[in-house]
């Protein structure tokens, strides 16, 4: 019985999971993954002893209840650090599996310890990141937490053999030893480092769940949590090959480690320009490449966004494409789902590869928001932390519209040799703002 | 029977691989936040071990597992329904 529900629960998610391969049937394929969640949550329960039944129910419904209502109250600008969060509450509830069952087995094995230590580390690593993310925490001083990280590593490991004893007090000590070690090593990790940080984490909580399946011999977990690992694996690899960095450079490395370029340039050096002028542009253009960064979900200008591409479309039959950097964001996919929010249509959205050779024929770029990733020092100059990541090519326009709040340097903390180039027309301020004022130029220009 | 189910961990890995490699990048994000909420499946291990806990202070840590696991899922689930839903809108209208 148990085993044809195993097969049933897992060939849903596989399902689930293959189903995210086209935007029409992704949606599909949640269903799916939530049927072959209910499917195991029922057999879980009916499972255990009865006495216990009640009890799991009411948890269950409460943990439900809170989860719905908390990522029901989260805006769309907010999913990065939701994630994040979810996250880290799998990895906690892992962790908390394998301290009771190192305390149940009175002499734990290398697996629970070691089930400890990720669970608590994806937990605490997670809830770092979420703080990060919804800017709770600044950090300044790298260095000094860079190098706690260390002595904590090393109290860790040494706490794991006090662990491997058995005694309560040990294995607590332990899993606080290992959440602290998760919170100070991401804890400094850069703004632009995050979409990687995240994808480690979610492979992380994955593969927590394959050895709490190892620990008590249950091999659904065990496939469950490695297709998870896989993911997040995969997404972390992605990642890594778009920025052009190793994982051991993000993680010991972070990009903003007191690296302030001294360029000598001054506002003088570079050609403001007003929404009006942008606006003019870019209805007597007949292609226009819009570049969103960071800078877009950190203004919300996603709809502005997606009005004034629609203006562009109808209006003034300019040929308008978008092009995301695969790490332009927070998260793997970042741009995507807020570009889907402000309803822009799939076809018009391009990756990194499709949309480099398009920039030689476009008479526009509208670059909001999105600094290292088209920063062509990554091309040129080989002691810069950014040196050959691969960029959208954006110099190659006619013209370049560059949307940014300020002219300090991006989170790479490196200028941008972009802004002080003839052809490009700095628009400095909100993004939102800016962009709403463009579409309202272009709703009153006369075709 | 620990050799099984290593059988098992490489055989998922290859499932994974090649199902993952097949997701669009335009759906990264919903996939993050769906393989997230699945990950909650650990939920059975706080499950199966209840069976086995022999004092209060452990059933205790496995109610607790059991209540972030089930935040986990149904925050998780819900999340990726509202992102996959702003997808699915956009299609319909084409």
């Amino acid at each position: 019985m148990i085993s044809i529900t195993n097969i049933l629960i897992y060939s849903l998610f596989i399902l689930s999971i293959s189903k995210m391969s086209a935007t029409r049937t992704a949606y599909k394929g949640n269903i799916l993954a939530i049927i072959g969640m209910s499917v195991a949550l029922i057999f879980g329960l009916i499972s255990i002893k009865p006495e216990y039944q009640i009890y799991a129910i009411t948890t269950i419904l409460f943990g439900g209840i809170t989860g719905i209502i908390g990522s029901q109250k989260t805006s769309i600008s907010q999913l990065p650090q939701m994630v994040a969060l979810l996250n880290g509450f799998g990895g906690l509830a892992s962790g908390l599996i394998g301290i009771s069952e190192s305390i149940n087995l009175t002499q734990p094995n290398f697996l629970q310890i070691f089930i400890i230590f990720t669970g608590c580390l994806t937990f605490s690593g997670s809830i770092a990141g979420f703080f990060k993310l919804s800017g709770l925490i600044k950090i300044s001083d790298t260095e000094t937490l860079h190098s706690t990280s260390i002595i904590l590593l090393i109290l860790s490991i040494i706490g794991s053999f006090y662990a491997y004893n058995g005694e309560i007090e040990y294995i607590i000590s332990f899993a606080l030893l290992s959440s602290l070690l998760g919170f100070c090593f991401i804890l400094p990790i850069g703004g632009a480092d995050m979409p990687i940080i995240i994808s480690i984490l979610n492979g992380l909580s994955g593969w927590c769940t394959t050895l709490v399946g190892f620990s008590i011999e249950n091999s659904l977990l065990i496939i469950i949590g490695t297709l998870i690992g896989t993911s997040g694996s995969i997404l972390t690899y992605i990642m890594t090959k778009a920025m052009n960095r190793h994982l051991l450079k993000v993680i010991f490395a972070p990009l903003n480690q007191h690296k302030e370029d001294t360029s000598q340039h001054t506002e003088q050096d570079i050609h403001k320009g007003t929404p009006q002028d942008a606006a003019f542009l870019m209805e007597n253009a007949h292609k226009v490449i819009i570049v969103p960064g960071f800078g877009m979900a950190a203004s919300g200008a996603q709809h502005e966004l997606g009005n004034m591409a629609n203006l562009l479309i109808q209006k003034y039959k300019v040929d308008v494409k978008f092009g995301i950097h695969p790490v332009a964001g927070r998260m793997p996919g970042h741009m995507n789902v807020l570009l889907a929010e402000a309803d822009i249509p799939p076809e018009i959205i391009y990756g990194i590869n499709e949309i480099n050779p398009e920039f030689k024929t476009a008479d526009i770029v509208y670059i909001i928001g999105a600094n290292d990733t088209t920063n062509p020092l990554a091309k040129t100059k080989k002691d810069s932390t950014i040196y050959q990541m691969p960029i959208l090519e954006v110099e190659q326009a006619k013209r370049i519209l560059f949307v940014k709040r300020s002219l300090a340097p991006g989170y790479a903390g490196l200028d941008n040799p972009l802004f002080y180039e003839d052809k490009t027309l700095m628009l400095l301020g909100d993004g939102k703002e800016i962009t709403k004022e463009i579409v309202t130029n272009l709703e009153n220009d006369s075709k | 029977m620990e050799i099984y189910l290593i059988d098992i961990l490489i055989l998922s890995g290859f499932i994974g691989y090649f199902a993952i490699w097949n997701v669009t990048p335009l759906l990264h994000s919903p996939l993050m936040s769906v393989t997230n909420a699945i990950s909650g499946i650990v939920i059975l291990g706080a499950l199966q071990s209840l069976n086995l806990s022999n004092n209060l202070f452990t059933t205790m840590l496995l109610l607790t597992a059991i209540f972030f696991a089930s935040i986990n899922i149904f925050g998780g689930f819900h999340i990726s329904a509202r992102m996959l839903k702003m997808f699915k809108n956009k299609d319909k209208k084409q």
